[in-house]
């Protein structure tokens, strides 16, 4: 085996790095494209980990379809519809501020980012206003649960356990993605980024796109079921 | 029998500058940015672990050597085995390879600086800590009572024990595998020196992507099953416990489709290791390097498949069974072909006997036996003779212990060189290697005859016909624990007395072996290229002078 430990063809001014760039890499490419990488595995693990909760929401659901029609026609369509617009247009400002990462311009990226960043707070709002009245309501499984209504209690309740389960880590995920826009606002502010590296910005981007989008899938799952009952 | 250590005559010196001598400081432990630094602190860490999953199996084994309930009760008896399987394969098992070697080893033999993701690795280790605690903390408040599976209801309504605890531990522990995982696939994705191609990566390498694709994706589902279990025992609400509406089968497709791909994250790497010990003490390329490597990553996406044959008994849809039953036997042809062409490497090669070879041709025999009772077992008809009986248990301790356990001793030894700078004393260890293979098939051959005859596993007392039997594997036993204390003496003996090493022992192909031993902090001081291909031994064998001679430049320069 004849190795030779020369700098590889193509290789760069070993030591001339500029300081966002890490030791192990060669090139701003190669940690870019590992970034990116890792943003996406790690949102494959969050469609699995998700998944475990879509499996057991599907076998319930087929299973006690009318208590899951009846728990789910006592969410709030109006909020979670709300709900679904900020998110969904979170997701709009959030790719121009990927944009204007890319461009350079640090003023839109703070611009958007604070957008995004409003938007995700209308959202936990939101959802705070809808578990509050639940808890009013007697609605928390295991906690205050008590059905005076039509239907199977029991089963009721296991809707309401998936309602809180799944749009409980959702909400978590959106609490996080939150936290990580204050601390991508900080680094903007600190000029941190520049049109070579801002890789951070972009697979957040990727992060609260997925988020997004598992709202896109939790809505019509838990508040449509049964077609709408205004 | 000859060794290529006895055959080495030349006399090395210890680099001067290498990573273990970088910083002495337990900061620079603690904080390390170092992939081969995280690599040790795991090894430390899962050797305690072993320490307790060991002592409980010991327990076990005590206990069984009667017939009736002496040394515990019921209950302890059920805490003894389920933190045996907990701590093992939590904290031993799934972590040992990939997060010791995969680390150690695998950023060198591609030729990288480090992992991509050097902050990330280490928080993985921490993560491990942190379920480790609550693994620790467990035992120390009594343990948990419901096996290693936590099956529902049990584990989330009736149990007394400290499910929460034991289930947070293997939860947190989840995400070190996954993160772990999610680091390697990048790393063999982005981070190979040029002139490694895919097919041109030692097979190692393919075994810990393979592992990796399993970790990254089968690991989120235990944590999900994992949450929701140990929320309905926290809340009692119904979602596995069939009197409030729930559906325990479902916790068990839940539990099994993470933790049967799981067993193959324990063998996977083993697999990977044994490859590269036996080319390098066969003195040959190795046989069907696209078959094994392919191998991998079949039994790897097959093993997704199978997790319905733990469900034979369970009330599970008898058509769903034979599907299972069927795929489940198709991973016996990718493991068999790994068998045949490490047979066909040894085949005519030039074969030495070092302690890592005696455990890979350990590892052969052991896994074969382990593989084709595990055949027996997919079959659905004999399942439902064999299911839960010790038939069972000795089938997966031959993989798992047999397997993964002897992969982790080849690859302590063969790479224990390439990590400390020296070497360990021949003879002890292969005293050790017999030592381990004989007691290891007292322990457990014997349980394959006793489950067998229908000796049920879980249980603390037995009929009095089965004592002779438990009598020999609870005696082959206490071989094997002698048998792993005498490693741990002898390792830590070399550290300061083992004879030096140089950086090509074994004088093995790969990139890790061109670095002085231990390797440097930076690894490469450029990044390598590579033309040959793997397992070139061709080129050694005919001029192994010429090569000592460019290790003695390497280590000047």
């Amino acid at each position: 085996m004849s190795v030779s430990t020369e700098a590889a063809a193509h290789g760069h001014e070993v030591h001339d790095h500029p300081e966002y760039m890490r030791h192990q890499f060669d090139d701003m490419e190669q940690q870019n494209d590992a970034a990116n990488l890792g943003m996406w595995l790690f949102l494959l693990t969050e469609v699995m980990f998700f998944g475990g909760f879509f499996l057991g929401y599907s076998i319930y659901r087929s299973e006690y379809y009318d208590s899951f029609v009846i728990g789910s026609q006592n969410l709030d369509v109006f909020l979670g519809g709300l709900n679904t617009v900020a998110l969904i247009t979170s997701s709009v400002t959030m790719a121009f501020a990927v944009r204007a990462a890319q461009l350079g311009k640090k003023n839109h990226i703070l611009i958007f980012l604070v957008l995004t960043l409003i938007l995700g707070l209308v959202f936990m709002v939101n959802k705070y206003i809808e578990y509050s009245h639940k808890l009013h309501d007697g609605l928390i499984p295991g906690y205050n649960f008590l059905w005076t209504g039509l239907g199977d209690g029991q089963s009721i309740q296991l809707f309401y356990s998936f309602y809180f389960c799944m749009t409980g880590t959702h909400g978590l995920h959106v609490l996080i993605g939150l936290v990580l826009i204050v601390w991508l606002l900080i680094r903007v502010w600190q000029d941190k980024f520049t049109t070579e590296y801002y890789a951070p910005i972009e697979n957040f981007g990727l992060y609260w796109h997925f988020v997004d989008l598992v709202w896109i899938f939790l809505f019509p799952l838990l508040y449509l079921i049964g077609g709408l009952a205004v | 029998m000859s060794t290529i250590a006895q055959q080495g005559a030349a006399e090395h010196r210890m680099p001067r500058d290498h990573f273990l001598n970088a910083a002495y400081t337990i900061k620079s432990w603690l904080l390390t940015m170092d992939h081969k630094r995280v690599g040790l602190l795991y090894l430390f860490s899962i050797s305690f672990f072993f320490l307790i999953g060991g002592t409980f199996a010991s327990l076990i084994r005590l206990e069984l050597a009667t017939p009736e309930a002496d040394l515990m009760e019921a209950d302890q008896y059920n805490v003894a085995f389920s933190m045996h399987g907990i701590v093992m394969i939590f904290f031993f098992l799934i972590p040992s390879i990939p997060a010791v070697f995969g680390n150690f080893i695998m950023p060198l033999m591609i030729g990288a600086k480090d992992v991509a993701f050097p902050k990330l690795n280490l928080m993985s280790w921490y993560l491990f800590i942190f379920g480790g605690t609550f693994g620790v903390l467990t035992t120390l408040l009594g343990g948990v009572d419901t096996g290693w599976t936590f099956y529902t209801p049990f584990s989330s309504t009736y149990s007394n024990s400290n499910v929460i605890l034991a289930g947070m531990a293997a939860f947190i522990a989840g995400f070190s595998s996954i993160l772990t995982g999610l680091n390697f696939m990048v790393t063999i994705h982005k981070m190979r020196a040029p002139g490694i191609t895919w097919f041109k990566m030692p097979l190692f390498v393919w075994g810990m992507y393979a592992t990796s694709l399993i970790m990254v994706l089968g690991t989120p589902v235990i944590a999900i099953t994992l949450a929701l279990m140990m929320v309905e025992r926290g809340l009692q609400i119904g979602i596995f416990d069939p009197a409030l509406g729930g559906d325990p089968v479902l916790f068990q497709h839940l539990f099994w489709f993470y933790s049967h791909p799981a067993v193959y994250i324990m063998i996977l790497p083993g697999m990977g290791v044994i490859s590269e010990v036996i080319a390098a003490f066969s003195r040959k390329r190795i046989f069907g390097y696209d078959f094994i490597a392919m191998s991998s990553v079949s039994i790897a996406v097959l093993g997704f498949f199978v997790w319905g044959h733990h469900l034979f008994v369970s009330g599970q849809s008898i058509y769903a069974g034979m599907v299972f039953s069927f795929i489940t036997m198709l991973v016996a042809v990718p493991s068999a072909i790994k068998v045949f062409n490490w047979m066909a490497t040894i085949y005519r090669g030039s074969v030495s006997y070092d302690a890592p070879m005696l455990y890979a041709l350990g590892f052969i025999g052991l896994f074969s036996v382990g593989g084709l009772t595990g055949v027996f077992l997919a079959i659905m008809g004999l399942d439902i003779h064999m299911h839960d009986t010790y038939f069972v248990v000795a089938h997966f301790h031959y993989v798992m212990v047999g397997g993964a356990v002897t992969a982790f001793m080849a690859a302590l030894h063969f790479w224990w060189p390439k990590i400390s700078g020296r070497m360990y004393p021949e003879g002890w260890s292969r005293l050790a290697a017999f030592l381990i293979f004989a007691g290891f098939n007292m322990t457990f051959f014997p349980q394959f005859i006793v489950g067998y005859l229908g000796m049920p596993r879980r249980y603390h007392v037995y009929p009095e016909e089965w004592q002779l039997l438990n009598i020999m594997s609870s005696a082959g036993a206490t071989v094997l624990a002698v048998a792993f204390i005498v490693p741990v003496i002898y390792l830590l003996w070399s550290l300061k007395n083992g004879k030096i090493a140089g950086p090509n022992p074994w004088r093995a192909t790969g990139l890790e072996w061109i670095l002085s031993s231990p390797p440097p902090e930076h690894n490469f001081p450029t990044t390598p290229i590579v033309e040959e291909e793997p397992y070139d031994y061709g080129e050694i064998i005919e001029n192994p002078v010429h090569r000592d001679e460019e290790e003695k430049e390497h280590e000047h320069a």
